[in-house]
């Protein structure tokens, strides 16, 4: 079946009455877990998993892809009105988003978001649609060199989000690396500063740390700040809607970041966060207005919530042609189709083509629930924050929590929720930048397991770092992103004095 | 609104798994939710309830980490000499114990029946000049550190097939190249790209891309050849090598020997039931009952040959 004529049967059976229903339900259930701290697409998918057995396959499987764009549709709703990131993907957003907010433009913020990751759900669909096959050889190309060249990549560029001050984003960073240090080491089996506590033998859980230093730090923040904060503003004095310069700012931002979002989220070890970083840094250093950067430009919203929704259509690719599961959520997903007696692969699409076709058409069908769902939400959302902000804060410290015992059950986490917390809470108070410390968590362990495992295959010669077209690419462009400002820099001063 | 159609969705899920009968069993399952050790702790209950064997319903509880120790450490804490309380458990916990130098061990436990296994399979690359496990050794011998060998996690059951084959082959275990990867995913794409020499995993994770030819299964590490597998066994080859990913359940310390008898009763109805053997199909498991006291000697003689080769290897002092 070619995909034109597939995609058309795919239609015929997504857009029967009971299968728009099942991917309204998703959809809906997916934006309101998203909006959710800590529980994310994966939890949500195993604990439906059970339920599957009453529902034929497509109807499940047209839900959970509804599950699975709602979480990233949803996830921008919190970072950007309250600065609280209910999931790693959405934590840049959170960084242009949340300013716009507090200048009573989150209403246009959560449209670019909603847009842009409409825009992007829709190209990666038609990527899945055209382009799956030749995407998925990627997987097997990227080596681990390549992998650390492109995590090489990402951390040299993050700098622009250290904010102001240097010193304070690097000791930000280095919090967050010897956070991601923490665990047993899985190379060698060793442990490393876990304090013979075994419930951080597995290392700090990554969820853990963006809600504690978010939603708790800011929770502490604002309470402590309380009695001297002047009224917010009207949150709808900037209008319900973009102007016709927002969407002049935002449509390049949108198509770059699912250009970034879909190949990286295809990679097996690639996922959702570094094409946010790398989009938002792309974004910085080609705006137009870049003193606006730091206190609420659009571009910087609409780039990274596109990306995160490309990376997450990306993922879909290596599942369904190769039956590779390459997240969490993609693992169930693998479990689920394994559920219903379907080995998802090369095969699946001349075994099951009715079902996988309809899949993918229930995929574009989402986009635009999402869309329909999300664009008139906004101006909802966004009376949130009319909420008098004690209950409004009591209420995400109380989602908060049962977010991480609901994933976790463990005391520790809990105990370290409030650490971390009031780590964010002080780290506020003297203006430290909060991102730098999730980046370093999120990419500080990837570059070391891909770097250690270049080395193992290279036997200690450092030269393998560099020795595919890939790696040395992108190197080199990481040490021209240091250089050449640094040179820059020289040849301004060297003028003056002279 | 939407918060609370959440939370129903969510309690409705919840009552679905829990019924509220009389007298459920506690049920621990040391990993995630949708891992192995999940499904090893609620498949047996869900067939019981069908088949009607057992039916007043489980609580389970989902506890992952440092290879399933940080589960075993809360199930022997709380349910001590409670005859309702059992877990789901398996040899990477055998070698997580060890790994990690858990304080609690499986010598805490009541050890019920082994269930499953899982065959691992040793692959290389489609266009390797490797053709057999004989070229494998040779390559070995000749110089270690370039086979760089992928698995799962560093002292896990593919980990060990590779230091028996080592120690098989009179070479050193601790200078094996190994290098351990999260997911079958990930350990298959760099297999099949040409990053690695030789990988090892179960055959489940392995078969779908070697009948997509994209990986060439060398050997298989069961007894004997496994069906659907154009591979000999380890042993056939000419190493003395047997290793399954073998999966099954113990109970609560200081089970009484009427809740043991009880259990066992519970499994064997259970293991001769149509619905597990349709389970076992559906998992791509291969049947390993193995009960009472020919698990417990079973289970001393792999505690003591994971201990040597994990020395061995270099990962157990």
């Amino acid at each position: 079946m070619d995909p034109i004529s597939g995609l058309m049967n795919g239609f015929a059976i997504a857009l029967q009455p009971q299968n728009l229903m099942w991917a309204f339900f998703g959809t809906f259930m997916g934006t309101a877990i998203g909006v959710l701290p800590g529980i994310g697409p994966a939890l949500t998918i195993a604990l439906l998993l059970p339920v599957t057995v009453y529902i034929e396959p497509t109807a499940a499987f047209i839900m959970f892809a509804g599950i699975f764009y709602g979480a990233m549709y949803g996830g921008s709703t919190t970072s950007i009105l309250l600065n609280t990131p209910g999931e790693s993907g959405s934590m840049m957003t959170a960084l242009e988003g949340n300013k716009m907010a507090q200048q009573g433009r989150g209403a246009a913020a959560l449209c670019t978001a909603a847009i842009g990751s409409f825009v992007a759900g829709t190209i990666g669909t038609l990527g899945i649609t055209f382009l799956a096959p030749p995407i998925a050889e990627l997987a097997f190309i990227f080596r681990p060199q390549d992998y650390f060249a492109l995590m090489l990549l990402a951390f040299l560029s993050v700098s622009v989000v250290m904010g102001s001050s240097k010193v304070r984003g690097f000791i930000a960073l280095f919090i967050g690396l010897s956070l991601g240090v923490i665990g047993i080491d899985k190379q060698t089996g060793m442990q490393r500063l876990t304090f013979g506590v075994p419930d951080l033998m597995d290392g700090v859980e990554m969820t853990v740390v963006l809600v504690s230093l978010f939603a708790i730090g800011e929770t502490l923040y604002v309470a402590s700040r309380y009695g001297q904060t002047k009224p917010m503003l009207n949150p709808l004095s900037g209008g319900m809607w973009m102007t016709k310069e927002d969407w002049k700012r935002s449509w390049k931002p949108w198509l770059r970041g699912t250009l970034l979002g879909f190949p990286i989220g295809a990679l097996p070890a690639g996922g959702a966060e570094i094409p946010t970083f790398l989009s938002y840094t792309l974004e910085r250093k080609l705006t137009k207005h870049p003193e606006e950067f730091g206190h609420g430009a659009i571009e910087g919203v609409a780039g990274p919530e596109a990306a995160n929704n490309a990376a997450a259509a990306g993922v879909l690719v290596p599942l369904l042609t190769l039956g590779l599961p390459t997240s969490a959520t993609a693992a169930i997903l693998l479990a689920a189709f394994q559920n219903y007696g379907l080995q998802p692969g090369p095969l699946l699409f001349i075994n099951s083509g009715d079902l996988v076709w309809a899949l993918i058409a229930s995929l574009y069908v989402g986009n635009v629930m999402l869309l329909i769902l999300n664009l008139p939400l906004a101006g909802l959302w966004v009376r949130l924050l009319f909420i008098p902000r004690p209950y409004l804060y009591a209420g995400i410290l109380i989602f908060s929590l049962v977010g991480i015992w609901g994933v976790s059950n463990s005391w520790v986490d809990l105990a370290m929720m409030f650490s971390v917390g009031l780590l964010g809470y002080v780290m506020r108070v003297y203006d430290f930048p909060i991102a730098p410390v999730l980046i370093g968590l999120i990419l500080g362990p990837m570059a070391e397991l891909q770097l250690r495992r270049a080395l193992a295959m290279g036997q200690g010669d450092p030269l393998i770092l560099v020795s595919t077209p890939m790696s040395a690419v992108l190197v080199g462009i990481a040490f021209l992103i240091v250089l050449v400002p640094a040179a820059l820099h020289w040849r301004r001063t060297r003028k003056i004095s002279v | 609104m939407i918060r609370t159609i959440f939370a129903a969705g969510v309690a409705v899920t919840l009552a679905g798994l829990t019924p509220a009968f009389a007298d459920p069993a506690v049920v621990m399952a040391p990993g995630g939710a949708g891992g192995g050790y999940d499904a090893m702790a609620r498949l047996p209950f869900d067939a019981m309830n069908k088949e009607g064997i057992f039916t007043d319903g489980a609580t389970f509880t989902n506890k992952g980490g440092a290879g399933g120790t940080i589960g075993l450490t809360e199930f022997v804490g709380a349910n001590q000499g409670n005859d309702n309380a059992v877990m789901a458990m398996g040899v990477i916990m055998v070698g997580g114990i060890l790994m990690n130098n858990s304080p609690v061990t499986l010598d805490d436990v009541t050890p019920l029946v082994r269930l499953t296994n899982d065959t691992g399979v040793v692959a290389v690359a489609t266009d390797s000049p490797i053709q057999n496990v004989a070229d494998l050794v040779a390559a070995m011998k000749a110089d270690l550190g370039a086979v760089a060998i992928g698995g799962g996690s560093a002292g896990g059951v593919d980990h060990i097939v590779m230091a028996l084959i080592a120690k098989e082959s009179g070479l050193d275990a601790a200078t094996l190249n190994y290098i351990p990867y999260d997911s079958g995913a990930e350990t298959v794409t760099a297999l099949g790209g040409g990053a690695l020499t030789v990988a090892v995993s179960g055959a489940s994770e392995f078969k779908p891309m070697a009948d997509a030819g994209r990986i060439r299964i060398i050997a298989v590490t069961s007894e004997g050849r496994v069906e659907g597998i154009d591979a000999p066994s380890l042993k056939e080859a000419g190493l003395n090598v047997v290793v399954g990913n073998w999966r099954g359940i113990v109970g609560a310390p200081g089970m009484s020997d009427a809740g043991k008898a009880m259990w066992l009763d519970r499994f064997a109805k259970m293991h001769e039931s149509a619905t597990w053997k349709e389970t076992l199909k559906t998992q791509g498991w291969e049947d390993a009952y193995l009960s009472g006291d020919e698990f417990v000697a079973f289970l001393n003689d792999e505690k003591t040959r994971i201990g040597e080769v994990l020395k061995d290897a270099g990962l157990v002092k």
